[in-house]
């Protein structure tokens, strides 16, 4: 059963393209799976391990940079500077979750926001490096074993590729021994240290690891813009991925992709009729915290058990 | 002649500039059941603190079969065989009985930090799990959630952890805390099919059940020990009638 709603997933995601009518909403369909990878990575830290970032993008921002600044100041080939970016970013997250999980809490929120807001300003203000305001742009999108991707549908299918493999990686890391124990440091990190479980450690690999997907969602976000500015790294859009974690639901493998799904489409199709969709995008928030405060898929899946239970007593 | 187990030198800590322990200095033997008896405050979770590392303390040293665990970190502490239980129930509620001690098991275990080896395909360790919950009765309730059992269950439960490590050094804080009279005899004889080679120390308010367990027992008062030896050579003190019986 299990399975079949795989195959019939998969099989949905390959046939999307298909079914829209424009490229527009093709090329929406690619922002959504690039937004699905950066929540999921998220979703480790929040969900999973019970760490509250408000600086992520500052992992996609670093990753969009990188490969933006390698490919057009460096002469580096597409891929070279893909590889460079998401493995200098890695490292980024490395050092950052250092700093970061010196603390818990409101503290480490604290410590991941002003981080992100460091790279916010040296985007913002090192105008030689990273173009300032104006950002960098000048790169095409790559061209794996010759396939030219400026098509939407060629992106899409590309996208969906590492979309599939990000979201089989997380699907096993949270159920093997390792995701066990993030999440025991999550529920009772005392108890999991009495138990033998070293929950720094725990929770510093996790970090890169979310830090490493993260990344990846920026190489592909920086390849379908093809263009890169400070916008990416703001804290609007470290706050925009937590919403799509927490309004799907964290800790949950589905929750942050319905979230990414929610965010993506509320941003592109409604701002085209609303002038003001950030309100309503809050009025949504605030209505999923109100009526479903676990998130949409744990929310949806509790309301089917009533209905499941209902049914079966009538 | 016998090693020690573990041996406390000069123990220190102070929260705040209040003294929680004082220059606690003891020695418990391997295999020995070790009883520490207070009223109130008088420092003895702190004691279990400082020893299996939850706390640092503020000076003195700990050692573990003769090694010096004193800056030691509280999770490294617990590969060298010490393992504890907790006067107020930390368990993982949400979870199953035996996924609780399938934690357990991989504290002490490599694969801890294999993210590619599915839990749900660790048959070895889940088999050890049941074994464990088999051992103190609750081998039919390994799949049901922490939430869903009674307190004394849960007790038990906590007991279970402890002993599916394979400790050499357990330290049990008051495991029959807020137990009826029943779950009380059940706990009870718990505790004496625990190994013989195992080194117990246990905080218990129960007298009866405590000190027909323990060999020796260590008062203490005010974070002092203040007598130390036999059943007969505690119970005719008249420093513990004084501060402990209120005699």
């Amino acid at each position: 059963m299990k399975r079949a709603a795989v195959y019939a997933a998969v099989a949905a995601l390959l046939v999307v393209p298909a079914f829209l009518p424009f490229d527009y909403y093709v090329n929406i369909a690619s922002q959504i799976l690039i937004a699905g990878i950066f929540a999921g990575s998220l979703n480790l830290l929040v969900g999973y391990g019970g760490l509250i970032s408000l600086g992520h993008a500052g992992y996609l921002g670093a990753s969009a940079y990188v490969l933006a600044w390698l490919s057009t100041r460096a002469g580096f080939s597409h891929l070279w500077a893909s590889l460079g970016a998401v493995t200098l970013t890695t490292l980024m997250a490395a050092v950052f979750g250092v700093l970061s999980l010196r603390a818990t809490g409101l503290g480490f929120v604290m410590i991941t926001l002003a981080l992100a807001q460091i790279l916010w300003g040296v985007a913002y203000r090192w105008v030689s490096l990273t173009g300032g305001d104006n950002g960098l742009s000048g790169f095409g999108r790559p061209q794996p074993f010759g396939i030219d991707l400026s098509s939407a549908t060629a992106f899409y299918l590309f996208v969906l590729v590492f979309f599939a493999i990000s979201f089989l990686f997380v699907s096993v890391f949270v159920r093997s021994t390792f995701g066990a124990g993030l999440q025991g440091t999550r529920d009772q990190p005392r108890r999991m240290q009495a138990l033998g479980w070293d929950v720094w450690s725990t929770r510093f690999v996790t970090f890169v690891v979310s830090g490493f997907w993260a990344a990846v969602a920026g190489v592909l976000y920086a390849d379908y813009n093809q263009f890169v500015s400070p916008h990416v790294l703001a804290l609007t859009n470290s706050a925009e991925v937590l919403l799509m974690v927490i309004a799907g639901g964290a800790g949950t493998l589905l929750g942050p992709i319905v979230g990414a799904a929610v965010v993506v489409l509320l941003k592109n199709v409604v701002s085209a009729y609303v002038t003001r969709w950030v309100l309503l995008l809050g009025l949504v928030f605030v209505a999923i915290v109100l009526y479903m405060p676990e998130g949409l898929v744990p929310g949806i899946e509790r309301l089917r058990r009533r209905t499941v239970r209902t049914g079966t007593r009538a | 002649m016998t090693a020690a187990a573990l041996e406390l030198k000069g123990l220190f800590k102070s929260f705040g500039g209040v003294p929680a322990v004082r220059d606690v200095t003891l020695s418990v033997l391997e295999g020995e059941r070790r009883l520490l008896l207070g009223p109130n405050g008088a420092g003895k979770t702190t004691l279990f603190n400082l020893v299996t590392g939850d706390l640092a303390s503020d000076s003195g040293t700990i050692r573990v079969f003769g090694r010096d665990v004193s800056r030691l970190r509280a999770d490294r502490r617990v590969h060298l065989g010490l393992s504890r239980t907790y006067q107020v129930i930390t368990l993982f509620p949400k979870n199953t009985l035996a996924h609780n001690i399938v934690l357990a098991l991989l504290g002490l275990s490599r694969s801890r930090f294999d993210p590619f080896s599915l839990l749900a395909r660790r048959g070895d360790l889940w088999e050890r799990a049941r074994g464990a919950l088999d051992r103190v009765g609750l081998g039919k309730l390994a799949d049901r959630s922490v939430a869903q059992t009674s307190y004394g269950e849960q007790r038990r439960l906590e007991l279970a952890i402890a002993l599916a490590q394979e400790p050499r050094v357990l330290l049990l804080d008051e495991p029959l805390a807020g137990l009826s009279r029943e779950e009380r005899r059940d706990v009870q004889d718990l505790l004496t099919t625990i190994p013989r080679e195992v080194t117990v120390v246990m905080i218990e308010h129960d007298l009866d059940v405590a000190l027909s367990f323990a060999e020796k027992i260590t008062v203490l008062h005010y974070g002092q020990v203040i007598v130390e030896g036999t059943r007969a050579q505690v119970v005719a003190d008249p420093r513990v009638q004084e501060v402990y019986l209120g005699a």
